[in-house]
């Protein structure tokens, strides 16, 4: 929040003057101030509304519900979580989620942090083919590393297990988040660095005691992404979780998809819950948000 | 398991450098730099081992005839070994002028479907970016409210709008209201593909908008103040100050979204499902086709498609950089 207020400048001085000039920034008249309500307003029911109707249409207990609205008015019902709480696996696959989320997170914030800030710091041979392979990764199709991959797993038994599709996952997050978190260490000065090696820290001392610390906004937008990423994420942990205790929520809910072929009401009830904790992360993060992503940006 | 690793990656490094001839070079260089290489080596190693190495088996997998039957695996105790033989360049050659000619369509979808969706994410978020930029009432539960398609996982807005796109869903009850005509958005292939570029515009519109928010914020406020003195109008300053000082952040966001738009598996596969018509899948969602469609599954096709794709990435992000590099050269 307090990066967003920084943004905002002065008026210009004489303002107040009726004759003909441009409108300087910080001015607007009342049409412009209508509209400019107007316009997000509509934006942000536009980008909300989904979001609100699954919540809407989960209340309903009727499995066709989601073609009548305006029944579920009348007689709305937690039934559905109840049901998709106590009669599925639903606690299990939320649970291996949260650990493989959760792990993902840790792991991928904490080797990337330490590959962007050597990439922000040292001038070392390597460090500019480092950054354009964080690049090439993210054009990998699923199809092509699949199967590999699947072996690989498999040789080094990984297959089936937590830390497996963790590290899968930080295959996927750690090349954006190390390029985010790069950007963002580069906008620390270097002269903390310098401060920090004359009183006698070693570079991981700097790293870990003088930047980790300045760099929480970028960190928690990193961890954000990586949650995400590992959250979402439903092409391997169909194929690599093999069984049904290990499942995560993505693949639990496609086997429920089959069980419960038309019952719209359950899965919108499980959506929900699994929207949750994403939602929960999400907030803890959300003031960073802008001044770290900033900086990745900027800094590409 | 990646300290052990890390380990040996470092050995492997110092075994190098008297092979290398230069050693007393060498050594000043690893003196210098090896704690810079300490700090990379897990990014390297997870990226080598589970990126790198699987592509190249990867590529060879599309010079092979490898599918489901016969890919070596494990049924029980029971080691099946690999049986599938070399094919040379027959799948793209397959792929590019087979009998059914599948990749050209798909491949003119893709591009359009990545065009059109960078196009429509890049310009809301960067609309909405410039209106959120100023001081304003509500401004924070407006953020909440924009970023919301971002931070709910794609795989429950995404079954939303199926609910909302459906025969008799919310979107066509309100069209219908208006006495518009009502597609039906998850069958009809030209309603599809509108549908598919408008959810994914939805999902994707946040990032950008965060990201140029970002940006907008890191323009020094002394340029807008030199062009008012100069007397722009508006939109003067927007074309003269704010697009050029946003450029290093849009290069970026651009390049990022024309690539996971290309690659966007999600979207398309979980509002069409797997049993979708043909005509919406892109690339990506056409390999996994091949890969989990059909029995048995292509698994050289698949990659074949997929190596495909990633060429064609490459390629342009290497014009692209090079025509940015070239932009800042001349600005």
């Amino acid at each position: 929040m307090s990066t967003l207020t920084t943004a905002d400048r002065p008026v210009g001085v004489g303002a107040a003057k009726p004759a003909r000039r441009p409108l300087l920034r910080g001015e607007r008249g009342r049409l412009a101030s209508v509209g400019l309500h107007g316009l997000l307003t509509v934006a942000a029911f536009v980008a909300a509304f989904p979001v609100a109707w699954i919540l809407y249409i989960s209340l309903g207990a009727g499995k066709d519900d989601y073609l009548h609205p305006g029944r579920i008015l009348s007689r709305m019902t937690l039934s559905n979580y109840s049901f998709v709480v106590n009669h599925t696996g639903f606690g299990t696959w939320m649970l291996n989620s949260l650990i493989v989320g959760l792990g993902t997170m840790a792991v991928g914030v904490l080797i990337s942090a330490s590959a962007g800030y050597a990439v922000s710091r040292m001038r070392f041979p390597g460090h500019r083919p480092l950054m354009y392979t964080f690049l090439l990764t993210q054009m990998f199709p699923v199809s092509v590393l699949m199967v590999p991959l699947y072996k690989i797993m498999a040789n080094l038994g990984l297959l089936d297990t937590y830390q497996g599709l963790i590290l899968v996952y930080c295959s996927t997050a750690v090349p954006y988040s190390a390029w985010l978190l790069k950007g963002y260490f580069d906008t620390i000065p270097v002269e903390i660095d310098e401060a920090g090696r004359i009183d006698g820290l070693s570079p991981f001392g700097t790293f870990w005691r003088l930047i980790v610390p300045l760099a929480k906004p970028g960190l928690s937008v990193a961890a954000f992404y990586t949650f995400l990423t590992a959250w979402g994420e439903v092409a391997f942990a169909s194929h690599f979780m093999l069984s049904a205790d290990k499942y995560t929520l993505s693949v639990g809910l496609q086997t429920y998809i089959s069980q419960y072929n038309s019952q719209w009401n359950y899965m919108a009830a499980s959506a929900v819950l699994i929207a949750v904790p994403a939602g929960v992360v999400f907030y803890l993060v959300q003031k960073h948000l802008v001044a770290g992503l900033t900086a990745g940006g900027t800094k590409g | 398991m990646t300290v052990a690793v890390q380990g040996r990656a470092r050995k492997e490094r110092r075994d190098r450098e008297p092979r290398a001839g230069l050693i007393a070079r060498l050594r000043r260089s690893y003196d210098q730099h090896w704690y810079a290489w300490v700090m990379c080596t897990p990014v390297v190693v997870v990226l080598a081992v589970l990126v790198g190495y699987p592509l190249v088996q990867g590529v060879i997998l599309t010079f092979t005839n490898a599918n489901s039957l016969n890919v070596g695996r494990t049924i029980g105790v029971n080691h099946i070994p690999d049986s599938y033989t070399w094919v040379g360049f027959q799948n793209y050659v397959d792929l590019l002028t087979g009998p059914d000619n599948q990749l050209v369509p798909h491949f003119v979808w893709t591009i359009v479907w990545t065009v059109l969706c960078v196009v429509l994410t890049v310009g809301t978020g960067l609309g909405l970016a410039v209106l959120m930029n100023r001081k304003m009432r509500g401004r924070a539960v407006y953020r909440m409210l924009l970023i919301l398609p971002w931070a709910v996982p794609t795989f429950v807005t995404v079954f939303s709008w199926r609910l909302l796109l459906s025969d008799g869903g919310a979107v066509n009850g309100l069209l219908g209201a208006l006495h518009l005509p009502q597609p039906s958005w998850l069958s009809d292939p030209l309603a599809m593909k509108v549908a598919a570029i408008l959810v994914n515009t939805w999902v994707g519109f946040p990032f950008m908008m965060l990201s140029f928010l970002g940006g907008l914020q890191s323009i020094p406020s002394e340029l807008y103040e030199a062009a008012e003195m100069d007397g722009a109008t508006p939109w003067q300053r927007f074309t003269q100050v704010t697009l050029p000082g946003l450029r290093p952040v849009s290069s970026t966001v651009t390049l990022l979204g024309i690539i996971w738009t290309f690659n966007q598996f999600n979207v398309i596969y979980l509002l069409f499902g797997a049993n979708g018509t043909d005509s919406v899948q892109i690339l990506v969602t056409y390999a996994y086709e091949l890969f989990f469609g059909q029995m048995p599954q292509d698994y050289a096709g698949s990659a074949a498609v997929g190596v495909i794709c990633l060429s064609l990435l490459v390629v342009f992000t290497g014009f692209y950089r090079r025509w940015m590099n070239r932009n800042e050269a001349a600005a």
